[in-house]
């Protein structure tokens, strides 16, 4: 993202909505300028500030006079006045910044929108996570930190090191150059990002040494962690296998996401492929 | 969504917030999904939605790209909830936002009863959904617990504004943004009302709460943490 020097007013507006803190009126220029390192091209200024089209000379002017009295010239703060904000083309790596932090691009490796994995949430329809099993989803730099992918690399290599699968339809697998020792591309390794969830799946009986596992590594990396974990429950609704395993762990979960198990497939078969002594009609 | 997953707060602070959202899976069900995720959206408007969205367009509060400058004498902040159906446009995550409960489970007796074929998830405090689902005769199917913020926390805002900017786990609302609503709130600048319709326009897919966010914003006018 950047911002046109020709239209920005220095209003400041735009620093207080960039969620990584990277926006900054630069004291040299006095415009808004954006730091390209910890920008995460999320795209929070551009979608969600809304655009009024004045004339930038007219709005220097204004606000010149204001100032020159100390009156408070108090527009709206979601606004930017002038329409500053002008997406850039995105190239690789850059644009994997994006991909992980503007929740409207669904991720190319996906087709799912926001982190990009469906995860527990249609699991009753894909049967991802089954009985027995639990399904972690662990997220870096969430909420309003940030994480590089050298950071999560950390914990990608430590749960390869462990033996355990990383789920094939996830993003940040589809990264990985090597799934046996977890190390990512590194081409990205650099890049900065809203946050990215790295997901697993294990037996129960694993469920203390993975969670061990991550304490471990969140001693390591220099952003949060958002710890979630997935489990079926039984035929009566009840979730009592993994939920008493995180009470001895000294968690008492106050949120959870709930999958009621409406969902089935619907989808129609794929066609049968054509034999060869089928004819094929070119009308 | 985990985005409604990781909300920072204890189940007290979730007895007004109840996320319905339906969602498709790929490669099962999502042929023809569109229909059926517009449906459901339209289902939840009688129930009296506090918020309602998609996660390509947005909430029923969005930002202009053309706003006319006597906005700001005269803003309307009034969510347009008929909006958000009509422009849903791709197969995606929808959801429906309420702030009470009973609301929340007759619009999940009535989802059940439209039978759509989607998958659909209830996130709010575990005892929350649990309630939902046995109101509605549902055996939950399965669940995703969130175990909180860890790792370098000492990077994260105070609790207000954590509660505020949590409310959009995607990220969209800034601690800076959400500070500055509580000090413009505690000045008299705003009123509580006009704080969360600019907190709610930064939330990409609709999940944001205004109720609990107003609620958080009129206890912050009396307290620093």
């Amino acid at each position: 993202m950047r911002i046109d020097p020709q239209k920005c007013v220095a209003c400041g507006n735009c620093t207080y909505v960039c969620p990584m803190g990277a926006i900054y009126i630069d004291p040299v220029i006095r415009r808004a300028t954006v730091d390209r390192d910890e920008c995460v091209e999320c795209y929070a200024c551009y979608n969600g500030l809304s655009q009024e089209h004045l004339n930038p000379t007219m709005v220097r002017t204004v606000r010149k006079v204001f100032q020159f009295f100390r009156l408070r010239f108090e527009p709206e703060p979601d606004v930017c006045p002038t329409a500053a904000f002008a997406p850039e083309d995105l190239t690789w790596p850059r644009i994997v910044r994006r991909a992980f932090s503007d929740p409207r691009v669904p991720h190319e490796s996906t087709g799912v929108e926001g982190r990009g994995t469906e995860e527990v949430k249609t699991n009753d329809v894909s049967g991802r996570v089954q009985t027995g099993e639990v399904g972690f989803t662990i997220e870096f730099g969430r909420p309003a930190v940030g994480v590089r992918f050298h950071e999560i690399q950390k914990m990608t290599m430590r749960l390869a090191k462990a033996g355990v699968a990383f789920e094939k339809k996830n993003p940040i697998t589809t990264l990985l150059k090597d799934e046996t020792t977890g190390e990512i591309r590194d081409d990205i390794l650099d890049e900065k990002i809203m946050s990215a969830i790295v997901e697993i799946k294990v037996p129960v009986e694993r469920t203390e040494e993975i969670i061990r596992m991550v304490w471990e590594v969140e001693k390591e990396v220099d952003t949060v962690v958002c710890l979630g974990v997935g489990a079926r429950c039984d035929e009566t609704g009840r979730e009592n296998i993994v939920a008493p395993i995180l009470e001895q762990l000294g968690y008492h979960p106050e949120r959870a996401k709930t999958n009621i198990g409406l969902g089935r497939i619907t989808n129609k078969p794929a066609a049968e492929p054509r034999t060869a002594a089928e004819p094929v009609t070119t009308r | 969504m985990t985005n409604t997953l990781h909300r920072f707060g204890n189940s007290e602070s979730f007895r007004d917030d109840f996320i319905v959202f339906a969602i498709a899976c790929r490669g099962k069900n999502e042929q023809d999904a569109l229909p059926r995720l517009r449906k459901f959206l339209e289902m939840a408007i009688p129930f009296g939605p506090i918020n309602l969205g998609d996660a390509r367009n947005g909430g029923a509060l969005r930002p202009s790209k053309d706003l006319n400058p006597t906005a700001h004498w005269n803003r309307d902040i009034q969510p347009d909830f008929q909006a958000v159906v009509n422009g849903l446009s791709h197969i995606t995550t929808v959801a429906a936002v309420f702030d009470d409960r009973v609301k929340a489970e007759e619009f999940v007796k009535k989802v059940k009863a439209a039978d759509l074929g989607l998958s659909i998830n209830v996130s709010t405090s575990v005892d929350g959904a649990d309630q939902c689902c046995h109101a509605a005769g549902i055996a939950r199917h399965s669940v995703g617990y969130s175990l909180g913020f860890e790792g370098k926390t000492e990077k994260l805002p105070n609790s207000q504004v954590l509660t505020l900017m949590t409310m959009c786990g995607h990220g969209m609302i800034a601690s800076s943004l959400a500070k500055k609503m509580i000090d413009w709130v505690k000045e008299g600048r705003r009123t509580p009302d006009q704080a969360v319709t600019y907190l709610a326009r930064f939330c990409s897919c609709g999940v944001f709460n205004p109720s609990r966010a107003k609620r958080v914003l009129e206890n912050a006018r009396s307290s620093t943490k």
